[in-house]
C-alpha cells in the first residue's frame, strides 16, 4: 500500500462538497416573473406584499413562489401568460402605486433561496437585451457653466449699477467683461470677489474703457466636468429606474463614458429616447402687449420679448424672463384632468415663491408653458428649431392659459399627448442631464437569440465533454475514465466559483469554458503519459504514479502559468466579449491546476494506489 | 490504446532547414496577404452596424440587397448566417449620417418588403470606439508577448526563451494569414482567440522545453541536436494528445455553438494546429540554431532540486 496524506483527500473532499452545493442554483433554471416596487420607493414589508398577492388571488391568478428582494417583490410564475395577466391585474387594481418590471427569477426552492446562493448571472447575449455606450460631452458642460457665468454676471453688474458693454466668453475657459470706463474696472473687480474670494481675474485697460475677464482654472475645470458625469449618471440611473428594468448596470468607464446595460429590454428606441433625452419646460408670461403675427412678419420680437410658435400652429411672443424652469421641479406626475392628458408638478421653493409673486401681479393674464428638447440629429436630418452642430434644441409652446388664481408650488399642465405627458414626467422626476451625451456604442440581442445562444453554447458544451470522455476511455482505459471524472469535478468547481464571484457567463464566456476543459484535459494527459513512461522504464506501478505526478507537475504549472498570463492581459484591456471570455479562461485555468493535481490524486489513490496488489495500471 | 506502442525516435532536427523553409513561405505568404488584402475587420474595428435578422420563410439574398439599395443604402454587405433565413446586414459609418438611426432605416426599408422580418441583434459602433478597440487589441497583444516573454525568460535559459517567443510569434501571423486569405470576419472574439492561440501554443513548447531541460541534465552523452529529439521524442504522444482533446472542444464550438462564435472557433483551430507544428518542428529548432548546450542549462536546473531525487 502506498502512502498519500489523508488531509490531502479530505482537503478535495470538501472542496467538492462546497463547489456542489455553490453550484447547485444553477441546476434550476429561471422561470418568468414580476419585480415589484412600490411608486414611493419605500421597502416591502410582508403586510406590503400581502396586499398584492392577495390582488393576484382574488384574480385566481396562482403565483408559483413570492419573496422581498431588497426594497422589491418578486413574484414567479409558472408561464409567461400567467405573468402578463398578473402585471396587468396589479396595475388594474392599483394604478400609480407601483412599478412592475417582467423579469426572470431563478426557479430554485425556498430553502435553497434562503442560504443566499445565487446562480450565475447571464450577459445580455444570453437573456436578451440592450447594451449603450454613452460618450458625455464634458466641454459642452464647461460651455454650459461659461453660459451660466455670462448669465450671472449680467444680473450682477445691473444690481451693482455697473455700465458695461459686453459680457461673452473668452475662450473656452473664459468670460470677458467689457467695460465703458476704466475706472469701474475696480469696482467690478470687487463685486466678482465678494461673490466668490477665489475667482481667477485678469484685467485690463484700453484707452478709455476697460475690461476683466473671469477665467476658468484647470481645478475647476476639471471638477466641472467630473461633477457632469456622476450628475449624468444619477440621472441615468433615475431614469433606468424609471424604465423599470431589473437588473440595469450605469457605470462610469474610463474618462468620460458611461455603459448603460438594460437586461430584457427589447425596444433599444425607447430605452434610448427616455435615457438621452433632455425635455424640460419653461414658464414664461406671454407679452400681449404687441401682435405676433407682426413680429413673424417682421422676422423679429420686439425688446424684451421672444418669438415662439404654438404646438398648434401660430405664432406667439412671450417675456424674455423664465419664471421657473424644469430644475426647479422636484416631483412631477402624470395623469388625467378633465378627462386631458395633464402632467402635474411641483416647484422648490425658490420656483414657487418667484410663481406665486408673478400670478399674483398678474392675474387675469396668459402664462404660457414652453416644452424644450434638445435631440442630436445628423447632418441630413431636418431640425425645425435651432441648429448648432449636430445638436437640434426644438422649442413649443404646448399650452397658454389664463391665470385664474393665484397658486405657487403645485399645479398641473395640460396641451400635451398621453404618451408625452408620461414621458415628461418621467424625464422631469429622474432630473436633467448636467451635458450633453452620445451614444458610441449600442448593441441590442432579442430574447429570442439569447435562449438560442443558450442552447447552442450548451451544446457545444456537452457535446464537447462527450467527445473528450469517449477518447479519453478509449486512450487511457479506466484512467481515462477517472480523467473524465476529474473534468467533470472541474466544471463543477468553474460553475460554483462563477456563481460565487457573481461574475458574468456570456457566450464568449461559455466558449471559454469548453476550451479550457480542452485544455484541462492536458495536465491529466501530462501525467498519464509520464506514468506510462515510467512503466514502459520498469517501475513498478506505485512508484510510476509517484513519479508521474511529481515529475509532470512542473510542466503542467509552466504551461498554464503562460495561457494565464494571455488570459489575464484580455482581462485587463479586454471589454465586452472579450472579457466573458477572459474571465472564465483565467477561471477555468485556476480550477483546473486544482482538479487535476490534487483532484486526479485523490481518484488515482483511491481507486488504486490504495491497493496493497497492484500488478499493473489500467492506463 | 496508444498511438506510440514504443517509443518513437523521430529524428527532427537533422531536417531543421526543411522546418525554416515551411515556416519562412507560410509566414511570407502570410504576411504578403496581409499586406496587400488586408483583414476584412469587423464593425468591432471599423465602427458601423450590424444587423442580424430572421425571415419567416428562406430568403433571397439579392432581393434584400435590392431592397436596400433602393433605400439608399448599396453599400450594405448582405450575408446569410448560420440558416438560410437569418441574415447578417452590415454597413459601415457614413460621413455625417448618424449610425443609430442607420439601424432603423434598414429594419424599415426591409419590413416594409417583408413585414415579418424579426431583428435578432443589433450592433452599433461608432468610428471613434472602433478605432480605439483596435487600439487596446493590438497593445494586449503587444502586453501579453511580453509578460510571456519576461515569464520564459526568468523561468528558462534565454535561448530556449527566444525559440518559444519566435515560435509564438510565427502562429499569431498564420492565423492572420488565413483570415486574410478567406476574408472571414475579423472581431474582437477573433483577436481573443489568437491571444488564448499564444497562450496555448507557448504551453505546448513549454512542456517540450521542460522536457529538453531535463533530458539535458540527465543524459551527458550525445549531441545536443540528438539530445532534443529524445527530449520531443518524449513528449509527442503528449503534444499531440492534448491537441486532439483541444480540437475536440473547439470543433464542438465550430459546429454547435452558432455563426457567432465562428471567427473565433475557425482562429482556435488554425491556432491549435499551428501551434502544435510549432512547438515540435519550430521552437527546438531556434533554441539549437542559438547553440543550446548542456551548460546553458545547469544553474537553473542546480535550483530547481526535483531531479535531485533520480537514481
Amino acid at each position: 500500500m502506498h502512502t498519500y496524506p489523508a488531509w490531502r483527500i479530505w482537503l478535495v473532499a470538501i472542496v467538492l462538497l462546497a463547489a456542489l452545493i455553490l453550484a447547485l442554483p444553477n441546476v434550476f433554471g429561471e422561470g418568468p416573473a414580476l419585480q415589484v416596487s412600490r411608486d414611493d420607493r419605500a421597502a416591502f414589508t410582508d403586510q406590503s406584499a400581502g396586499a398584492i398577492t392577495g390582488i393576484l388571488q382574488s384574480k385566481g391568478i396562482p403565483v408559483d413562489a413570492s419573496w422581498i428582494e431588497g426594497d422589491r417583490l418578486v413574484l414567479r410564475f409558472d408561464d409567461l401568460q400567467q405573468q402578463r395577466a398578473a402585471r396587468e391585474a396589479i396595475q388594474q387594481a392599483a394604478p400609480r402605486e407601483y412599478l412592475i418590471a417582467l423579469s426572470q427569477a431563478p426557479r430554485m426552492p425556498g430553502w435553497l433561496r434562503a442560504t443566499g446562493l445565487k446562480p450565475m448571472s447571464l450577459g445580455l447575449d444570453l437573456r436578451g437585451g440592450v447594451y449603450f455606450l454613452y460618450e458625455v460631452d464634458v466641454a459642452g458642460a464647461v460651455k454650459q457653466l461659461i453660459a451660466s457665468m455670462e448669465r450671472d454676471y449680467r444680473t450682477l453688474l445691473r444690481d451693482e449699477r455697473i455700465p458695461f458693454t459686453a459680457i461673452q466668453a473668452d475662450g473656452a475657459d473664459g468670460v470677458r467683461i467689457g467695460l465703458r470706463s476704466g475706472a469701474d474696472v475696480e469696482r467690478v473687480t470687487a463685486a466678482l470677489r465678494k461673490q466668490d474670494p477665489n475667482v481667477n481675474l485678469e484685467s485690463d485697460r484700453l484707452g478709455e474703457g476697460g475690461a476683466v475677464t473671469v477665467r476658468l482654472t484647470p481645478d475647476q475645470i476639471k471638477q466641472r466636468q467630473d461633477f457632469a458625469i456622476q450628475q449624468n449618471i444619477t440621472t441615468l440611473r433615475n431614469r433606468v429606474d424609471e424604465l423599470g428594468v431589473t437588473e440595469p448596470i450605469v457605470a462610469r468607464q474610463g474618462v468620460d463614458r458611461i455603459t448603460v446595460q438594460l437586461p430584457g429590454v427589447q425596444d433599444p428606441n425607447e430605452a434610448l429616447r427616455v435615457l438621452g433625452a433632455t425635455a424640460t419646460l419653461e414658464f414664461r408670461l406671454v407679452d400681449d402687449q404687441n401682435d405676433a403675427m407682426e413680429a413673424e412678419r417682421l422676422g423679429r420680437a420686439p425688446l424684451g420679448a421672444r418669438l415662439y410658435r404654438m404646438r398648434s400652429g401660430g405664432p406667439v411672443l412671450l417675456k424674455r424672463e423664465v419664471i421657473a424652469s424644469g430644475e426647479q421641479l422636484v416631483d412631477a406626475s402624470s395623469g388625467f384632468s378633465e378627462g386631458q392628458p395633464a402632467v402635474f408638478v411641483k416647484l422648490d421653493a425658490r420656483g414657487a415663491s418667484e410663481m406665486l409673486q408673478t400670478t399674483k401681479e398678474h392675474l387675469g393674464r396668459p402664462m404660457a408653458v414652453v416644452f424644450i428638447e434638445k435631440k442630436r440629429v445628423a447632418a441630413s436630418e431636418p431640425c425645425s428649431g435651432v441648429r448648432s452642430g449636430n445638436d437640434c434644441t426644438e422649442e413649443e409652446v404646448i399650452s397658454v392659459a389664463t391665470i385664474r388664481g393665484v397658486f405657487s408650488s403645485n399645479f398641473q399642465i395640460t396641451g400635451l399627448l398621453a404618451g408625452e405627458a408620461r414621458e415628461l414626467a418621467l424625464l422631469l422626476r429622474a432630473g436633467s442631464l448636467a451635458a450633453p451625451l452620445y451614444i458610441v456604442e449600442q448593441r441590442t440581442v432579442g430574447p429570442s437569440l439569447g435562449q438560442d445562444n443558450v442552447d447552442r453554447g450548451f451544446r457545444a458544451l456537452l457535446i464537447g465533454l462527450a467527445g473528450m470522455f469517449v477518447f479519453l476511455a478509449v486512450y487511457y482505459r479506466w484512467f481515462g475514465v477517472a480523467a473524465s471524472a476529474v473534468l467533470l469535478m472541474n466544471m463543477v468547481c468553474l460553475v460554483a466559483v462563477m456563481s460565487l464571484l457573481q461574475a458574468t457567463l456570456s457566450l464568449p464566456g461559455i466558449a471559454g469554458i469548453v476550451l479550457t476543459v480542452g485544455m484541462a484535459a492536458d495536465a491529466n494527459v501530462l501525467i498519464f503519459e509520464r506514468i506510462r513512461e515510467e512503466l514502459r522504464n520498469g517501475m513498478s506501478p506505485h512508484a510510476a504514479i509517484s513519479a508521474g505526478f511529481e515529475k509532470a507537475f512542473s510542466a503542467i504549472a509552466d504551461s498554464n502559468i503562460t495561457t494565464l498570463i494571455a488570459g489575464i492581459v484580455l482581462f485587463t484591456f479586454g471589454t465586452g466579449p472579450v472579457r466573458g471570455f477572459a474571465v472564465t479562461l483565467c477561471l477555468g485555468i485556476l480550477t483546473s491546476l486544482f482538479t487535476a493535481i490534487l483532484g486526479s490524486r485523490a481518484i488515482i489513490h483511491l481507486v488504486w494506489d490504495r491497493r496493497r496488489r497492484l500488478e499493473a495500471l489500467p492506463v | 490504446m496508444e498511438f506510440f506502442k514504443k517509443r518513437t525516435n523521430f529524428r527532427f532536427m537533422p531536417l531543421r532547414s526543411r522546418w525554416y523553409a515551411i515556416s519562412g513561405v507560410l509566414i511570407l505568404v502570410s504576411l504578403a496577404l496581409l499586406a496587400i488584402r488586408g483583414l476584412n475587420l469587423g464593425i468591432d474595428f471599423t465602427g458601423g452596424v450590424v444587423l442580424e435578422l430572421s425571415f419567416p420563410q428562406a430568403v433571397d439574398l439579392d432581393r434584400v440587397r435590392a431592397t436596400l439599395a433602393e433605400a439608399g443604402h448599396g453599400d450594405a454587405s448582405v450575408q446569410s448566417f448560420g440558416t438560410a433565413r437569418d441574415v447578417l446586414v452590415r454597413l459601415l459609418p457614413k460621413e455625417g449620417a448618424d449610425v443609430n438611426q442607420v439601424g432603423q432605416d434598414v429594419l424599415a426599408a426591409l419590413r416594409s418588403d417583408e413585414p415579418a422580418v424579426q431583428l435578432r441583434r443589433t450592433e452599433v459602433v461608432g468610428a471613434q470606439i472602433g478605432k480605439e478597440l483596435a487600439e487596446q487589441g493590438a497593445l494586449a497583444a503587444l502586453f501579453a508577448f511580453l509578460l510571456i516573454l519576461a515569464y520564459v525568460a526568468f523561468r528558462f535559459q534565454w535561448k530556449l526563451g527566444i525559440g518559444s517567443i519566435l515560435a509564438a510569434l510565427h502562429d499569431p501571423i498564420l492565423v492572420l494569414g488565413f483570415f486574410s486569405a478567406t476574408q472571414m470576419t475579423f472581431d474582437l472574439p477573433t483577436l481573443a482567440a489568437i491571444l488564448a492561440v499564444v497562450g496555448y501554443s507557448l504551453n505546448d513548447t513549454v512542456v517540450v522545453f521542460d522536457r529538453i531541460r531535463e533530458r539535458f541534465v540527465m543524459t551527458r552523452k550525445g549531441t545536443p541536436a540528438e539530445t532534443i529529439d529524445l527530449a520531443i521524442n518524449d513528449t509527442l504522444s503528449r503534444t499531440l494528445m492534448t491537441s486532439v482533446t483541444t480540437l475536440i472542444a473547439v470543433f464542438s464550438l465550430m459546429i454547435f455553438a452558432g455563426d457567432v462564435l465562428k471567427g473565433f472557433s475557425v482562429a482556435l483551430a488554425i491556432g491549435v494546429f499551428v501551434g502544435t507544428y510549432s512547438s515540435i518542428f519550430v521552437a527546438s529548432s531556434i533554441a539549437l540554431d542559438l547553440k543550446l548546450t548542456a551548460r546553458d542549462l545547469m544553474p537553473v536546473q542546480r535550483e530547481k532540486g526535483a531531479v535531485d531525487d533520480m537514481p
